[in-house]
């Protein structure tokens, strides 16, 4: 059956929202675990189902394809690991309601929606699920100043992102007479490609795209939203829906606007440098490993821009693995941050990792292997990424774009580096870390981080996986 | 019969006053949270001209919804701001500066 995995996470969430409302506070585990369970099913239900090739239901609005397969198992497991670190986090500080995992689960089912679009309407209504969750989600801690404040700047650009995507829409509607995405696609090869209201549309699109990725010029919500939330939240928003922001890309700029890939183009270019070169600076001179972490995921994003402008499957592909790999490591790192937290104390200054070495070694090499993988250095798999995207580029004649890209990744290795350097070779400070996270949460973490170096044998398998996931599209 | 051309001007007149209402507005949220209103509606205007123009109803069904995740929106908007005014004791828009860096 079509979409049985979306009802059945949708039923679920809805089920829990009126169980939670009888659980005592000492029974709320029961929320927790019946979330967990969700996802799993959901799991099932996907793998069961599991597309070979592509196929649409309800009038061409949904589309079961091995992409939206595969990308759906990932946003599971992320928002499973998600919600095994924020348990701990959330307890301690009289935020453990089932709302967080109700409101976790909707923005699932967002996403699910939004990765199996094939029409307008199913991607719009995709994303509105899932950005109103967010929103909420940020505004989850309402006694925090910073929280809220942070809710209010999310609500306010994310809307703005959706009105200029949706302006953009409404354009490719007029220009191409559909609202379906493989219509449009259609219809755009017979028209011109200098078609006025065409580009304009388009525009709009990348605009409002760039929005929802966090790529800069668009990007001055991300180190405010990931600094303020609660960091069991920023660990959510910088997971799974970076995923499903890749798939909003592939099904509306490579699905349905892929001929126009000549104009996309030169606007991605610009977006990635300037997303590369923005967050990699900027990151330097923060001393709030939030607001590190947050511009690290915009230059991140400008990496991942540059596989999908090579316009090639191979392209795809690499952006893809990247982000994949991109998601894992986010959720490790906040992971971590959770994990070195306790009530009363954030351990969000970067001060805060000093001398970590000397008192849980095995909490510093974890930290140490989510560092290096996020610099890029082999033989993690955050290496592998960047090789691939920038090969991607290469091969396709953009010699300059690759050589600028590695010298922002040299700069970005500094401040991977300087934690490193702090849990190595300073001493601790009187303010020492003492971290209380549950022994289930450890044991994830450890996995999470060390999935990183453990994959290195299927590296090949992975992105074989994803190249066969692209060309059911392309 | 009035030309596709106006309504195409009158929407992006609209949008263009929503988007310079957003950034220019430094006092009140709530004129702000309207403007976001302004700009969804200046799209629906869009779609309901197109979907005129072109006889295709599917852009006015689109229209609806558009206006029904409108109406979530601005529910989560001012809910948010309710939390805001209440940690806070105000809704000017200069006050959001405490994350900066």
């Amino acid at each position: 059956m079509p979409a049985a995995p979306e009802i059945f996470v949708f039923s679920m969430a809805c089920a829990i929202l009126v169980i939670d409302l009888f659980l005592s506070d000492s029974r709320r585990v029961v929320s927790y675990a019946l979330a967990q369970l969700t996802l799993i099913g959901a799991a099932v239900l996907t793998l069961n189902g599991f597309a070979t090739t592509g196929s649409s239901a309800f009038e061409g609005m949904f589309i079961a394809d091995p992409l939206a397969d595969t990308l759906k198992l990932a946003i599971y497991g992320l928002a499973f690991f998600a919600f095994v670190y924020s348990r701990g986090y959330l307890r301690d500080r009289g935020m453990y309601r089932g709302e967080y995992f109700v409101l976790g689960l909707f923005g699932v089912v967002g996403m699910m929606v939004m990765v199996s679009a094939g029409h307008f309407l199913t991607l719009y209504l995709g994303l509105e699920l899932l950005s109103l969750s967010l929103y909420a989600m940020v505004a989850f801690q309402r006694d925090s100043a910073q929280a809220t404040e942070a809710a209010m700047k999310y609500f306010v650009l994310g809307a703005i992102a959706s009105g200029m995507l949706l302006y953009g829409l409404s354009m490719l509607y007029g220009a191409t007479g559909s609202l379906e995405i493989a219509a449009v696609r259609q219809a755009i090869a017979g028209l011109s490609s200098d078609d006025i209201i065409l580009i304009f549309g388009l525009v709009f699109v990348i605009g409002g795209l760039a929005f929802k990725l966090g790529a800069a010029p668009f990007h001055m919500w991300v180190p405010d939203v990931y600094h303020g939330a609660p960091t069991a939240v920023t660990l959510y928003i910088s997971s799974a829906p970076k995923v499903a922001a890749f798939a909003l890309v592939m099904r509306l700029l490579i699905g349905g606007l892929e001929e126009l890939s000549a104009s996309w183009q030169p606007m991605l270019m610009i977006m990635a440098v300037l997303s590369m070169g923005i967050g990699n600076v900027l990151a330097i001179a923060q001393d709030n490993i939030k607001r590190m972490l947050a511009y690290s995921s915009i230059s991140h994003m400008g990496f991942f821009l540059l596989g999908i402008l090579s316009a090639t499957p191979n392209g795809y592909g690499s952006a893809m693995f990247y982000v994949l790999v991109y998601a894992v490591m986010s959720l490790g790192a906040f992971g971590m941050v959770v994990l070195l937290s306790r009530a009363g104390f954030e351990a969000e200054k970067l001060e805060d990792f000093r001398g970590l070495n000397q008192r849980h070694p095995w909490l510093a090499f974890l930290m140490l292997l989510l560092m290096f993988s996020m610099a890029g250095v082999p033989p993690t798999a955050g290496f592998y990424a960047k090789l691939l995207v920038i090969q991607s580029i290469v091969r396709v004649d953009l010699v300059w774009l690759a050589v600028v890209a590695v010298l922002f990744a040299v700069i970005g290795a500094y401040y991977y580096l300087r934690v490193v350097k702090f849990m190595y070779f300073d001493d601790v400070r009187e303010t020492a870390i003492v971290p209380d996270g549950a022994r289930d949460m450890r044991v994830f973490l450890s996995v999470n981080a060390l999935a990183l170096l453990a994959v290195l044998p299927w590296v090949g398998t992975i992105v074989d996986l994803c190249s066969r996931a692209i060309q059911a599209i392309s | 019969m009035i030309p596709l051309e106006y309504y195409l001007i009158l929407g992006a007149i609209l949008f263009a006053l929503a988007v310079v209402g957003i950034f220019l507005n430094r006092k009140n949220l709530v004129v702000l949270l309207m403007a976001i209103e302004l700009l969804l509606l200046a799209v629906n205007l869009n779609f309901v001209a197109f979907s005129h123009y072109l006889g295709d109803t599917a852009g006015q069904v689109f229209v609806f919804f558009i206006l029904t995740v409108a109406a979530a929106e601005s529910a989560i908007g001012l809910a948010i701001l309710v939390v805001l005014f209440r940690s806070r004791q105000t809704i000017n828009v200069e006050d959001l500066s405490s994350l900066k860096g």
